[in-house]
């Protein structure tokens, strides 16, 4: 097992009160496999990565009951052993806008070697070679590097960026909307090449790739996680998940969700909003727009159910799946939930 | 009848070379040719979606055809009327009938409006009505797009979520009750579980007040489901132009066949064909002679630099640029 994490809370103090952005959260990501987080924005997906990399302001309370990376208990590293061990050598992050996340008045190229230097004894010229055959594997031409970001589009900018995250040859990557904001035939590419990097690759790499489309979750992961409200609602094997899926919650977002191969599928939205997260509310977070909901759902939360081996659900309702299914398809379940928007 | 006719529609941007350079070099100032020759009609009462990569002039052309640009060339009819030769009050009642819904429902309402003050202001703009009739079709139309007029009409933007927001932004464009509504991607800051939603109230609204659609967006899987007709552009020109099934199951030109292939499906089981296209998008500056898509064209061929592929109805109501065809 690569990184397991259990029960995991990131909440922030502000005046109104305590948000609680991360709220318990339980995964695992294994050695080589795509590990996919699909989630709405304000679900707390971006907290949960900057808590693994220890990127949250000091301000942040961060609670777990195991946090682990190859057996390694995460919790127990100072700031400086985290940095020097686990950081960009086990552990690298392609951030959310990496467009806007390159330094404008460095050269790209300089960059890369600036990280290399900081993380390992090597030479300038050691580092710039190696930021060439980095390049040349994102499919950057190797005299780009002594360009600066200016000078690139922003398909460049994003993979010079993820050049930067195999620098030191990690075994997990983190991606934080890697492909958000770019057109779709460069989304393509990107995607691709990053198949074919991990592929070539002669240590396996993990990716955890986070972002709020499902079509590119479902096209990258091996398996899949949905988070909603701070919480994991489902995780499963990407297939599993699609054709069984069992929460609430997937089950409305899968016909939320248009598609080019379902021309004639009508789509289905999910009413209401997600919860405030200031509030203290004590049952499932998904009951306010649940069509399934009983007053039991209101009461506790709902503990993380393994319905198969490897397939867990944070619903008390998993009995009735086979029900909801059918009712998920029909839009007047849906309506008939409360809240209008 | 047709509502809206486009023809040969032109707007280029001139980048004026330094001062240095034109004394020295005497260059020539540089065209951006952001539309450069789109023709298409709709009939009343349709969605036509217009799909293409960002800086493919999209929004350009809404712009040009919401009369906030002054065109470069070609002609505008609506309803029959040229809409670089209206007199004022025909400008008036033109700026009335065609709306434009925006992208950004973070930025694009009044933070210090409330949603009564930001769907008033088209009324009171215009002068149209005194303060009860403004009143009344403000609540009737925030009633319309699924906001309680009690509960939200006293809202800030501030105060209400993205989905609301949107709703608010369509109320402001609806309020005049237009015959044409341009939507340039009303849903690409909101998130999945809302789409839907806004997606239907377009769709409902405009067959309950009869308005025509230009539905603008880089989604192919969003256009998909709610245009009926499709147009895909690409550097300023019009590549492909049909029914959207046609154009989705059966594509004809290059540079759709690459896009759509290039669309992720959510299905794991799915095995996507790798796009046929070799490049990068470049920018309209300057192009040379020929199809604007020559560059990234794995069918190239001599004829595609020197002569400019013109639309072709290649099945019925199927129309394509391409010299292949």
């Amino acid at each position: 097992m690569l990184l397991r994490i259990k029960n995991l809370r990131t909440h922030y103090r502000i005046s109104d009160g305590i948000v609680k952005a991360v709220d318990g959260v339980s995964l695992y990501i294994k050695e080589d496999e795509v590990f996919g987080l699909a989630g709405e924005s304000g679900c707390g997906k971006s907290t949960l990565i900057r808590t693994i990399m220890r990127l949250i302001p000091q301000t942040a309370i961060v609670s777990a009951d195991e946090m682990s990376f190859r057996g390694q208990d995460l919790l127990s590293f100072s700031d400086k052993e985290y940095r020097d061990q686990i950081l960009w050598g086990e552990i690298s992050l392609v951030p959310q806008s990496a467009m806007n996340s390159l330094n404008p008045v460095y050269r790209v190229g300089n960059q890369i070697v600036e990280a290399l230097q900081a993380h390992t004894d090597i030479t300038k010229s050691e580092a710039m070679d190696r930021t060439e055959r980095l390049f040349k594997g994102v499919g950057l031409q190797p005299q780009l590097t002594r360009n600066y970001p200016h000078e690139f589009s922003g398909g460049m900018r994003q993979r010079a960026m993820i050049a930067m995250s195999l620098a030191l040859d990690p075994s997990l990557i983190i991606m934080d909307e890697p492909t958000t904001g770019l057109d779709v035939l460069v989304q393509e590419r990107i995607l691709r090449e990053l198949k074919e990097i991990r592929k070539k690759k002669k240590t396996p790499t993990s990716i955890f790739l986070i972002t709020h489309d499902i079509s590119v979750i479902a096209e990258m992961s091996d398996r899949i996680g949905i988070m909603y409200a701070g919480r994991i609602m489902e995780q499963a094997d990407a297939l599993e998940l699609f054709n069984e899926p069992y929460h609430p919650y997937t089950l409305g977002l899968k016909n939320a969700f248009p598609s080019i191969r379902a021309l004639d599928r009508e789509l289905i939205s999910i009413p209401g909003s997600p919860p405030n997260l200031l509030e203290d509310i004590p049952g499932c977070l998904f009951a306010f727009r649940c069509p399934f909901v009983i007053p039991e759902c209101r009461e506790a939360r709902p503990p993380d159910l393994e319905v198969k081996p490897d397939h867990f659900v944070a619903c008390i309702r998993t009995d009735h799946v086979e029900a909801f299914r059918k009712l998920a398809g029909d839009k007047k379940t849906w309506q008939s939930s409360k809240s209008t928007t | 009848m047709a509502i809206l006719e486009v023809n040969d529609l032109k707007q280029y941007f001139y980048i004026n070379p330094g001062l240095l350079a034109k004394l020295l070099g005497g260059k020539q100032p540089s065209v951006i040719k952001a539309v450069d020759g789109m023709t298409f009609s709709l009939e009343a009462g349709e969605i036509i979606g217009l799909a293409g990569e960002s800086g493919c002039g999209k929004s350009t052309a809404c712009l040009a055809i919401a009369k906030l640009r002054e065109l470069t060339g070609g002609i505008v009819h609506y309803k029959g009327k040229d809409i670089a030769q209206m007199t004022k009050s025909e400008v008036k009642d033109y700026r009335r009938q065609v709306q434009i819904i925006f992208q950004d429902p973070y930025e694009s309402l009044n933070p210090r409006f409330t949603a009564f003050d930001i769907v008033a202001e088209p009324l009171r703009a215009l002068n149209i009505g005194d303060r009860l009739e403004v009143s009344e079709r403000v609540l009737k139309t925030l009633e319309l797009v699924g906001l309680k007029p009690v509960e939200y009409k006293d809202r800030y933007p501030h105060q209400m979520s993205g989905g609301e927001r949107q709703r608010v932004g369509i109320a402001s464009a609806l309020v005049l009750e237009p015959e044409l509504v341009i939507a340039d991607e009303p849903l690409s800051m909101l998130d999945v579980s809302i789409r839907a939603g806004i997606l239907d109230l377009i769709r409902d609204l405009s067959d309950r007040m009869n308005f025509t659609c230009i539905y603008v967006s880089h989604d192919l899987s969003i256009l998909s489901n709610i245009s009926e007709r499709l147009m895909i552009m690409y550097l300023g020109q019009l590549m492909e132009m049909g029914s959207t099934r046609d154009v989705i199951t059966d594509p004809l030109h290059p540079y759709a066949q690459a896009l759509i292939s290039a669309v992720p499906i959510p299905d794991p089981a799915y095995k996507r064909p790798i796009p046929n296209i070799k490049g990068e998008i470049s920018q309209p500056i300057d192009p040379p002679p020929g199809c604007r898509f020559q560059t990234r064209c794995l069918k190239m061929m001599d004829i595609c630099c020197s002569d400019d592929p013109l639309m072709k109805e290649v099945k019925p109501g199927h129309f394509v640029a391409c010299h292949l065809y």
